[in-house]
């Protein structure tokens, strides 16, 4: 959501869960996410940025590493939508082809942080004291930084590489998911369902499995997708600084840093790439944003 | 007030603890040996044996961790392998820089987002609402990197307005950089005021102060400003964090002499004793703004210091 780190507490809020009416609520929730416009917007372009990424072999033009250096640095032409880049790379190709790399650096750090933050929210949520007293401090000490500065400084520690971004990227969004989905299971352990499934003898696994979980999970959706938005900016950023993607990888950051130097003769090669980003990070948002709404019922619309 | 302030001081001490434990950790706990790491392969094995025994690298982790410890407190942060010069004295020769850009960038926040967030919340649904909505959310997704970009590409090359680098020679060479800094600042603070200043229009006590009579402006500025202004406090104190992050990519793209560059520099060029310093420079720095954050909210809001001292 904000800048290249992002620090979710701004936007997220705590959510009623209702009773588990599940099937009811998920139609609810899609009729309001369908009405809200910029929601719908955001999840149309996405569905096209994921299609192009998948399909990138058939829907790109080029080659995205092919050069030819007898026509670099053009701008956009009927060959060459988007321009070329300072090899004569076809900027559009590598831009298809760098979203595959965002995406999957969204994806896979976001899993990082929500497997394990959310682990430690759920177990601190369910079982509070000591354990829950632990693991907070463990997520007040990565909260010390801001999340983008944590991750530029396991980036030291790693060395620089998109593998060590998307885990350096991950450790940095674990403090939003522990204490979300921590919140949450704790307003879903206090109702009468779960007693009543403990009541009947249900072991807490179970109970987490079967009936925490389900009921917790709407404000941490929310935060997967806001999440995934600050995931792409920080690792762009990275990659921008050097520290991720190394060329001649096309992914959109560092194809930003390596056009630079280039950018009074060829500032296609820069603007493109960019605009990717935040069209991407935009939509990211408006689905995120849309999705708190349709979820959360105490909201206006 | 004063109990609030000295729980408050002592709650800094646990997390700067862990927070060493991280930067210790980014030493020694990394895959291979730091000592080999710092040196590069063109070392001697007596520059290598003398770098060892100086990074205490041949006793137990909690040794070293407790030794290191120690030297931090004593604001003796090693020296820096590239330069030689001792780490503390960079730091502070770049951290100047840093404020001063940080302190523009939030200035100018403050001063465009509260303004266009109260404007909007007084207007809600209208078209400029809408727009300083959509430009909000756009400000919150661009990339600090991209934007200063297309900023020099708009302001220094095409227009030839502003100077794109550097930072002694006068006013004109803050505007690029704090801007590009400030941006996600103006759009976190315009959202965060307008849905406060919405929800404190709602409020029974506005009602009673608009059915008495009291003029329209005087209710927003006096009755509703007041009252929604509280979350917009934690809101800044949360972007100053935000600000140090971007500055780190900022001063990178304008060549400022800051401590976010040095940063970057002292990564690639694996100068660990300054990143070490750095990170640990940011952390002192983002507690010390939130302990001022939440002092500040305390001063404003009575019932913050209650609820500490109360328990």
């Amino acid at each position: 959501m904000t800048t290249p780190s992002s620090r979710p507490s701004a936007t997220s809020s705590t959510i009623d869960v209702p009773a588990p009416a599940k099937r009811r609520r998920d139609n609810r929730v899609w009729r309001r996410l369908r009405r809200n416009r910029r929601a719908l917007f955001g999840f149309v372009v996405l569905l096209i940025i994921v299609i192009a990424a998948l399909l990138a072999e058939i829907v790109s033009p080029y080659d995205p590493n092919a050069q030819d250096l007898r026509s670099r640095l053009q701008g956009p032409t009927a060959e060459h939508w988007l321009g070329t880049d300072q090899f004569g790379r076809d900027v559009l190709s590598r831009m298809i082809y760098g979203g595959r790399i965002s995406l999957q650096v969204g994806f896979v750090s976001v899993g990082i942080a929500l497997i394990i933050g959310g682990g430690m929210g759920l177990v601190g949520g369910y079982y509070s004291g000591r354990i829950d007293t632990v693991l907070m401090a463990f997520v007040d000490v990565l909260l010390a930084l801001p999340a983008f500065l944590l991750a530029l400084a396991i980036i030291a520690a790693l060395g620089p590489g998109l593998i060590n971004v998307m885990i350096a990227v991950g450790i940095a969004n674990i403090p939003a998911f522990a204490r979300i989905t921590r919140s949450s299971v704790i307003t879903v352990r206090e109702q009468d369902f779960v007693a009543a499934a403990r009541a009947a003898g249900a072991k807490d696994g179970r109970v987490m499995i079967r009936h925490i979980i389900p009921n917790a999970l709407s404000p941490v959706i929310v935060q997967v997708t806001l999440s995934l938005a600050g995931a792409i900016l920080s690792a762009a950023g990275l990659s921008f600084l050097g520290l991720g993607a190394q060329p001649p990888t096309p992914e959109w950051g560092s194809m930003l840093s390596s056009a630079r130097p280039f950018i009074r003769e060829a500032h296609w090669a820069v603007t493109f790439p960019g605009l990717a980003i935040v069209i991407t990070v935009l939509s990211l948002n408006f689905v995120g944003d849309g999705l708190r709404d349709a979820l959360d019922p105490r909201s206006k619309r | 007030m004063l109990q609030y302030l000295a729980r408050r001081l002592l709650l800094i001490i646990p997390i700067l603890l862990g927070v060493s434990v991280i930067v210790f950790g980014i030493m020694h706990l990394t895959p291979g040996d730091p000592a080999l790491l710092m040196l590069g392969e063109n070392a001697t094995q007596e520059q290598y044996e003398n770098l060892r025994e100086q990074l205490g690298l041949n006793e137990p982790v909690v040794v070293q961790y407790a030794i290191w410890l120690g030297r931090m407190v004593q604001l003796d942060l090693g020296r820096s392998i590239r330069s030689n010069r001792p780490v503390l004295e960079e730091l502070l020769a770049r951290f100047p820089a840093t404020v001063e850009l940080a302190a523009v960038a939030i200035g100018l926040a403050i001063i465009i987002g509260i303004p266009i967030g109260v404007f909007s919340a007084t207007r809600p649904d209208s078209f400029a609402d809408n727009v300083a909505t959509v430009g909000a959310l756009g400000g919150l997704a661009m990339p600090v990197f991209w934007q200063g970009l297309m900023m020099i590409l708009i302001f220094s090359v095409w227009l030839g307005w502003l100077p794109s680098s550097g930072r002694l020679g006068g006013w004109q060479y803050y505007i690029l950089p704090a801007f590009t800094l400030g941006t996600s600042a103006v759009a976190a603070i315009t959202r965060m005021m307008r849905s406060t200043m919405l929800e404190t229009i709602d409020q029974d006590f506005i009602r009673t102060a608009k059915a008495k009579g009291v003029l329209r402006a005087s209710v927003l500025y006096h009755h509703a400003l007041r009252n929604a202004l509280l979350p917009v406090v934690t809101v800044i104190g949360l972007q100053f964090g935000n600000l140090l992050a971007g500055a780190v990519i900022t001063e990178t793209i304008f060549a400022w002499p800051g401590i976010g560059r040095l940063a970057v520099d002292a990564i690639r060029s694996k100068d660990f004793p300054v990143v070490q310093g750095v990170v640990m420079m940011f952390a002192v720095t983002y507690a010390l703004v939130n302990l001022f954050v939440d002092i500040l909210y305390a001063y404003i809001d009575p019932r913050v210091r209650t609820r500490y001292s109360g328990s």
